[in-house]
């Protein structure tokens, strides 16, 4: 199938529910932690190398066709705080949900059927994007960009910024979104001979504090 | 904190057996603590883990055993001969019934410093564990070295934790607000036990403060809760993490 | 808090808004409430609850701007019981939620779907947001745009995609008309020239029963739905 569908799968506007998450920022801008571009970059940068490697190799393994119930339970193991994995299992479920209608597969149909309580969302766009004939390195491009460009976003809504500044800064990010995919389509190759422990596991002590913070709020714009 | 022992010595090492088997005999450890021959460096004369060195510590809790591992002071990454990291390998096997406290001092990165760390647990399904991870980034006003650490635990055979964090120059953003946000000391608990009732909520500890916060919050997969905490001192972190086995332990 | 409930999401067999579930019933009939900020569509979901459940099974979602005001406000009046009410948040974008990002909302759908079966009807009450705002068909079956006298005698003239394609238009806050020098009939004038045979209202929520007509409304579609489902 055609590479374009890649540019499909990464489009924020595909209907998968991104649009309500702020990946983090809205609780790191609550905190005064993020208050600018320079401040978003590093946010975004970090959050990239972390969450953002970890879940890119959780969807590159899935194209590459690990067995998606193991990475399900991989990702829980890399996705300590509840309300992350609340999050996760969510925007999987809407995923799948698009993904089917949008690429069709037996994959995906008995995936759904297996986690109907959805599987963690890096894997859902793993099997969407093997779906589409794309490669385990265009997913691990796909959940990246997305990683990043989330956050990105919704900081634009959050801090009035120039959405100009919030596309440069994505720019400026792309030799490290090279880094990561790259880093997790190797880890995807690795897994599908050694098992899931090949996969990135790189995480963040605040992400995950802040994530579980965050839903308790009892006011918010963004559900994560 | 200056003085790190040898951290493949623990100082203080029990075994006891547990209540429940105490009546009849309890079958050793076996082993109860085994320690592979160490590569490189005499660890006699140097008590720190340098640029270059390989540890490895291997402890078994066998099955019905109960097992404490502590140690008595900081363990030091210091810079050394060479650029190449150190590693600082620990493994835990925990049997069947059986039940480990992994309870060492903070690991500290030191200036210059470049330290590979892992520490890979195997619980059987009955196995009780409570592991105490701190580390602690720069001396007093010292930037840290590179520490890169995963810790990985599996129960019955499948993953039930796994985390690598990497802190200190040349990680990406990893001083910025997505990963530390500044703070110096980060640390994590968990305390696996299958008589734990698992419907939990998380609970968030000092949620509003800036001087460290953390949260405790069950597992997926398994009876399993986990307590992740960032503080700008060692003693804040300690803290944190007391507080949080306490509301673990339920008391 | 968490606003969707995970534990118990089915099985999904239906992409979008399928009028059939996957064992052949008809599910309920979906209604959405859209309108500019102040219209007075949290204040018409009650009322149409109040007026509506006695007959009917009736559940409700908010897509609130700020989390919950709205669902609370629900709550708070007791309109309906608690587990009928769920709130869906926008991430500050609420046309995205019921237009081009419909997934948060059909999840909330299907949930309550599941959980409070048989369900006869749920409103769907999108963020207070501007005249461009409508629902996708994806979502719903109907929707009802909401303005009120007291924003402008002109907004009906002015259109958008809300005023003049919405199944129904509904005109509230008459009473207010005097005081705001709004001309109920050069409204009504605009509003037949934006949108033809479509059917508006003009009421005021505030008196008795102000809720009737619109309640009939809905009343006939439900009728007309269940007929389908027996046929």
């Amino acid at each position: 199938m055609s590479r374009a569908a890649l540019l499909l799968l990464a489009d924020g506007r595909f209907p998968a529910g991104g649009h309500a998450h702020s990946g983090g920022i809205e609780a790191a801008i609550a905190h005064q932690a993020v208050h600018d571009t320079d401040s978003l970059q590093t946010f975004c940068r970090g959050r990239l190398h972390t969450t953002g490697l970890t879940t890119a190799g959780l969807a590159a393994a899935a194209a590459a066709g690990v067995n998606p119930l193991l990475l399900d339970d991989a990702a829980d193991a890399r996705t300590p705080a509840p309300a992350l994995r609340a999050v996760a299992r969510r925007l999987g479920r809407q995923m799948m949900r698009a993904a089917r209608a949008t690429f069709p597969s037996k994959d995906l149909e008995r995936l759904a059927a297996a986690r109907p309580q959805g599987a963690h969302q890096p894997i859902v766009l793993g099997l969407a994007a093997r779906a589409a004939g794309l490669t385990p390195l265009d997913a691990a491009y796909a959940a990246a960009y997305e990683n990043a460009s989330g956050p990105a976003t919704a900081a634009v809504r959050l801090l009035s910024l120039d959405p100009l500044d919030a596309s440069s800064l994505l720019a400026h990010l792309s030799t490290d979104l090279d880094a990561v995919a790259t880093a997790a389509a190797r880890a995807a190759d690795r897994a599908t001979a050694e098992g899931v422990d090949a996969l990135p596991s790189a995480s963040s002590p605040l992400l995950d504090i802040t994530g579980e913070q965050h839903a308790a709020w009892t006011v918010r714009l963004f559900a994560s | 904190m200056r003085h790190s022992p040898h951290p493949r010595q623990p100082q203080r090492t029990r075994h006891h057996a547990p209540a429940a088997t105490q009546r009849r005999p309890v079958p050793p450890p076996t082993p109860a603590h085994r320690q592979k021959p160490r590569q490189g460096r005499d660890h006699r004369r140097d008590e720190r883990p340098l640029g270059g060195d390989r540890l490895t510590i291997d402890v078994t809790a066998g099955d019905r055993a109960a097992l404490e591992v502590t140690t008595a002071a900081a363990t030091l990454a210091l810079r050394g001969p060479t650029t190449a990291p150190a590693t600082y390998d620990v493994r835990l096997t925990v049997g069947e019934h059986a039940s480990l406290r992994w309870l060492p001092q903070p690991l500290i990165s030191a200036a210059d410093s470049n330290l590979r760390q892992t520490c890979t647990v195997e619980l059987a399904s009955t196995a009780r564990l409570l592991l105490r991870e701190e580390q602690l980034l720069g001396r007093a006003n010292e930037d840290p070295g590179h520490l890169v650490s995963r810790l990985l635990v599996h129960r019955a055979g499948r993953p039930l934790l796994d985390q690598q964090t990497a802190y200190g120059d040349p990680e990406p953003g990893w001083d910025g607000p997505a990963i530390l946000h500044g703070h110096r000391a980060v640390g994590q608990l968990l305390l696996v036990d299958p008589q734990m009732s698992m419907r939990r909520s998380p609970i968030l500890l000092r949620p509003r403060s800036r001087e460290g916060c953390a949260v405790l919050a069950p597992l997926a997969g398994g009876p399993a809760l986990l307590a992740t905490a960032v503080a700008p001192t060692s003693s804040t972190l300690r803290e944190l993490l007391d507080e949080a086995l306490t509301h673990a332990l339920g008391q | 808090m968490h606003l969707d409930h995970p534990e118990t999401m089915p099985q999904r067999h239906t992409h979008s808004a399928e009028p059939l579930r996957a064992d052949g019933t008809r599910r309920a009939l979906r209604v959405g409430l859209g309108g500019p900020v102040g219209s007075g569509k949290t204040a018409s979901v009650a009322a149409l609850c109040r007026t509506l459940r006695e007959g009917w099974s009736i559940a409700v979602v908010t897509n609130d701007i700020y989390t919950r005001e709205d669902a609370e406000y629900l709550l708070r009046e007791a309109v309906l019981p608690p587990e009928r009410i769920t709130a869906v948040e926008t991430g500050a974008c609420p046309h995205t939620a019921i237009r081009d990002d419909i997934s948060a909302n059909l999840e909330a759908v299907e949930h309550l779907e599941e959980t409070l079966r048989p369900l006869d009807l749920v409103l769907i009450e999108s963020g207070g947001d501007n005249l461009t705002a409508t629902f996708s068909k994806g979502l719903v079956d109907q929707q009802i745009f909401v303005i009120d006298v007291s924003s402008g005698d002109d907004i009906p003239r002015k259109g958008g995609p809300g005023i003049t394609t919405a199944d129904l238009l509904l005109i509230n806050k008459t009473d207010l008309a005097p005081h705001v020098g709004a001309d109920l009939a050069t409204m009504a004038t605009d509003a037949k020239r934006q949108r033809g045979d479509l059917p508006v209202i003009f009421t005021s929520l505030t008196s008795d029963d102000g809720i009737r007509d619109v309640a009939d409304w809905i009343t006939a579609h439900l009728t007309e739905w269940h007929h389908k489902a027996a046929a």
